[in-house]
């Protein structure tokens, strides 16, 4: 397929004898945004960086538009990086720092002047091309190492966890940004995030990682209601894991019913309540001591601590899951 | 990243150092067992005379008289340079600045030169002698230079920035307001300090101690300008041995036994404080 | 808290008694009398006799010279051996580290000792090359850990950025890391000069009956007596220095105006 731009193969690495990549097999296609999403320590911040060419595999090769790219050096590589605390260089300035990589290519000076402006006006930091790096705030930071990097119109931008040090309000902006970005220039992204909100938001499909392997990798849909294994289920939307007659099944907590209708047939005790992100959260256990979470909106749920009520869930909302991750 | 070329960058550290650093501190410990050549030089044969000598009455009073100079010295740098270097911490960012300034300016003139400023002092009918006299606190002249007390002065001025610039440099990290927490926990502004920023400071305290006292030990020079001939250090010994004596193993035998006290030293700092750069050392 | 006076007081008090003995010297140097204690008058003979003699010339060149040239060998072996040993950590590199700072951790006149014996048994002759190494010896440690200190808390992603946009290894080397490592050298280098400018207790030992250095020509001075040449001397030095703080806190102002920073950090 034309359309694949980058794959890798068999990826292996360790670190002091410890397996950081067991066996990575993915195929990225041209223009999409894709998403690796883990816990920190799943390896997919190693796996960014050896597509970068800044770590090198133990076993595997990486593939950039079929061209064996495994033992490239990094600055040979059209592949760039906008890395997770930004590494803007101090001692240059803005404009300096985003016209880097064009500077290195030997690009006519008012050429480089012309496409830094305009990158700087994509970004909407067109006035700040004079400042230094520690002059401006994190979010002005972050869009300056994304203008750095895309300026060079890499055939793939990779992006480490790069809303990670952002508060909460400026992460959601940012967000709706790049994706834009990402549609309006049509390059290939590669996103790390353990932020399964920010994965869903923005991904075409996402990647899920856990433990040197990928778990899954399917669209956001598909990865939210056809999670095929129970790890998958748990890290992304909080799913309750339920083992019932000899096989595992995955619920979302939303789907629980507690009103004592038609599939309401567990007994179970209310163990805890609490509010939380805009959502009220109980806490049953199952006779057999297996524990349920059901989510709600609001705060209304006038259910006790310690009552006991009839618990369920509509067929179609438990989802048959592989039984491995953690 | 695949760091090709590296032991080109090691190279020069590495070939210097083992040139001009280790192998000719072993060569000192070998000399240190070798005798005296009758008129200049080593004869390559072992002996154990040289420590023997050390032990000898003259030369052990110098490393006594040495040990308890450098320790009185100390102990005034460390009453007059802690507090200085722990109070200058507290000072508002312009006048840190234009504190270290001041502190910086002697530590820059040559260290010889500041100690004419003091033969100046302290000669027989010198400044210090017509002020005193002056004001009638004396009649005679106190003649303090070549005494004890005029190196112990001499020293003390020398070394004096090291002790501030530790002390300073451990209380600026100090964060001050863990002494009002512990003064809002009940504790007087005494028990504030000695539990909270003494113990706080401590390494800075230490590592001022360990750069006053290994250097007091040889700074033969102050002894010589300021003492005369009058006091006489192991410093002094080891040049005077180098120079009119010209006995090399002897000097080295000296140089050995001052080597292992002074990596005593700073090997109890480094237990005392768990750390291994000694603070303010820059 | 209320701020309390008295700290104040304390440190002005020891302040100006530490600059009693310069302030002596300055004083001195414009009395027309050779004894020092007694005041017959300003005059400026002592510079006089300062600029007539030649000697104390040619020491003032043979240890800026001999400052000059230990500061570039330190340079050299203290740059690239902190780079070495930073991008590769091992347990040889770490005791050869420590071993490299030995001779600014021990009693001087144990280096002096050691060189003394060294270079005879090397049959080098004592003058400038002897001179040049011992310096050496103890320019590198504080230009070394200076720069190793800075190279530790440099964020690795910043070369690791330069390469990912295209920069070859040498390339990240000038663009990036020694613009980084530039103020940390410079630290370095000023303490380094310093010392080397001052020694008096390793130079005596490896120096030659030719060539003498400054330090060491005012000592021998100050042991044969009386010399209000000194005071002219040390006058003329203390405004030097005045002067090189001066210019250097200019050029820090402007320095850190450009690179925007309010405080441009000790380190």
């Amino acid at each position: 397929m034309s359309d694949i731009i980058l794959q890798l193969k068999d990826l292996h690495k360790a670190f002091d004898g410890t397996g950081v990549l067991r066996g990575v097999d993915l195929d990225i296609h041209r223009a999409e945004f894709i998403t690796l999403l883990g816990s920190s320590g799943c390896g997919k911040t190693t796996t960014l960086r050896i597509i970068a060419g800044l770590e090198a595999p133990d076993r595997g090769r990486v593939l950039l538009e079929a061209q064996d790219i495994t033992a490239m050096e990094p600055n040979k590589r059209s592949v760039n990086t906008v890395f997770q605390n930004y590494a803007l260089f101090p001692h240059m300035n803005v404009a300096d720092n985003v016209g880097y990589g064009l500077k290195l290519k030997k690009v006519p000076k008012a050429e480089i002047a012309e496409r830094v402006k305009r990158m700087l006006k994509l970004v909407q930091l067109e006035d700040y091309g004079k400042r230094m790096p520690d002059q401006l705030s994190g979010g002005q930071k972050q869009r300056i190492a994304i203008a750095r990097a895309v300026i060079n119109e890499p055939k793939v931008l990779l992006l480490d966890e790069p809303l990670g040090a952002l508060d909460l309000k400026l992460r959601r902006q940012m967000q709706l940004e790049l994706k834009r970005l990402q549609k309006q220039l049509g390059i290939t992204f590669i996103y790390i995030t353990h932020d399964q909100e920010e994965a869903i938001n923005m991904s075409d499909r996402i990647a899920v990682m856990n433990e040197g392997v990928l778990e899954q990798v399917g669209t956001p849909n598909e990865i939210y209601y056809h999670p095929r294994t129970s790890y998958v289920a748990d890290f992304v939307g909080n799913a309750n894991i339920l083992h019932l007659d000899g096989h595992t099944v995955a619920i979302r907590t939303e789907n629980i019913l507690m009103d004592g209708e038609e599939f309401c047939t567990h007994e179970a005790a209310v163990e805890e309540k609490s509010f939380a992100g805009g959502q009220l959260r109980i806490l049953f256990s199952l006779a057999d001591g297996q524990k349920i979470t059901a989510s709600r909106f609001g705060i209304d749920a006038d259910i006790q601590v310690g009552s006991r009520v009839r618990i369920g869930w509509r067929p179609e909302h438990a989802v048959a899951v592989e039984d491995g991750g953690r | 990243m695949k760091r090709k070329g590296n032991w080109l960058l090691l190279a020069p550290i590495y070939i210097f150092t083992l040139l001009f650093v280790a192998l000719p501190i072993l060569y000192m410990f070998l000399l240190s067992f070798l005798s005296r050549a009758e008129v200049w030089g080593v004869d390559f044969d072992f002996t154990l005379d040289n420590y023997g000598r050390i032990l000898e009455p003259l030369y052990l009073n110098t490393f006594v008289e040495s040990l308890k100079l450098a320790f009185l010295s100390t102990g005034l740098i460390v009453m007059i340079g802690y507090p200085y270097g722990y109070f200058m911490a507290r000072m508002s960012d312009v006048w840190k600045r234009r504190m270290m300034l001041l502190i910086m300016i002697p530590f820059w003139t040559s260290a010889l030169i500041r100690m004419y400023g003091w033969i100046i002092m302290f000669r027989s009918n010198g400044v210090l002698d017509r002020v005193l006299m002056g004001l009638h606190i004396t009649e005679e002249p106190l003649k303090l230079l070549y005494t004890y007390p005029a190196v112990v002065v001499g020293m003390i001025y020398a070394l004096l920035p090291f002790m501030i610039l530790a002390v300073y440099s451990s209380a600026e990290k100090l964060d001050f307001t863990l002494v009002e927490a512990a003064r809002d926990l009940g504790a007087s502004s005494f028990m504030a300090f000695w539990t909270v920023s003494f113990k706080l400071t401590l390494p800075g305290l230490l590592s001022g101690v360990v750069l006053s006292f290994i250097p007091s030990m040889g700074l033969f020079f102050i002894a010589d300008i300021l003492g005369g001939n009058k006091i006489v250090l192991v410093g002094s010994v080891i040049q005077e041995q180098l120079t009119k004596g010209r006995n090399l193993p002897f000097a080295a035998a000296l140089s050995a036994v001052l080597m292992i006290l002074t990596s005593l030293m700073i090997r109890l700092y480094r237990k005392i404080t768990g750390t291994k750069e000694l603070e303010g050392f820059m | 808290m209320k701020r309390k006076k008295w700290p104040f007081v304390y440190v002005g008090v020891i302040t100006v008694i530490t600059y009693i003995p310069i302030l002596l010297t300055v004083v001195y140097s414009f009395n027309a009398s050779r004894i020092s204690s007694v005041w017959e008058g300003f005059s400026l003979k002592w510079y006089g006799e300062l600029f007539r003699d030649r000697d104390m010339g040619e020491a003032l060149l043979n240890s800026l010279i001999l400052a000059v040239l230990s500061c570039l060998g330190a340079v050299i072996i203290g740059v690239t051996g902190a780079l070495g040993m930073y991008r590769k950590k091992s347990r040889l590199n770490d005791a050869m580290a420590y071993v490299s700072t030995i001779p600014i951790m021990i009693p001087e006149i144990i280096m002096g000792m050691v060189f003394l014996s060294l270079f005879s048994l090397m049959g080098l002759p004592f003058g400038m090359v002897t001179l040049v190494i011992a310096h050496t010896a103890f320019c590198i440690p504080y230009v070394y850990s200076m720069v190793k200190a800075r190279l530790v808390g440099m964020d690795k992603a910043l070369e690791e950025a330069a390469r990912d946009l295209g920069a070859s290894p040498l390339r990240v080397f000038f663009d990036v890391t020694l613009p980084l490592i530039a103020p940390a050298i410079w630290s370095g280098v000023l303490l380094a000069f310093a010392m080397s400018f001052d020694d008096v207790v390793i130079s005596i030992f490896v120096t030659g009956p030719t060539v003498n250095t400054l330090p060491v020509k005012i000592y021998t001075k100050l042991k044969t007596g009386v010399t209000p040449e000194i005071n002219a001397l040390a006058t003329l030095m203390l405004a030097a220095v005045i002067l090189l703080l001066a210019v250097s806190a200019l050029l820090g102002r402007k320095h850190s105006k450009r690179f925007g920073t309010k405080n441009p950090g000790r380190r």
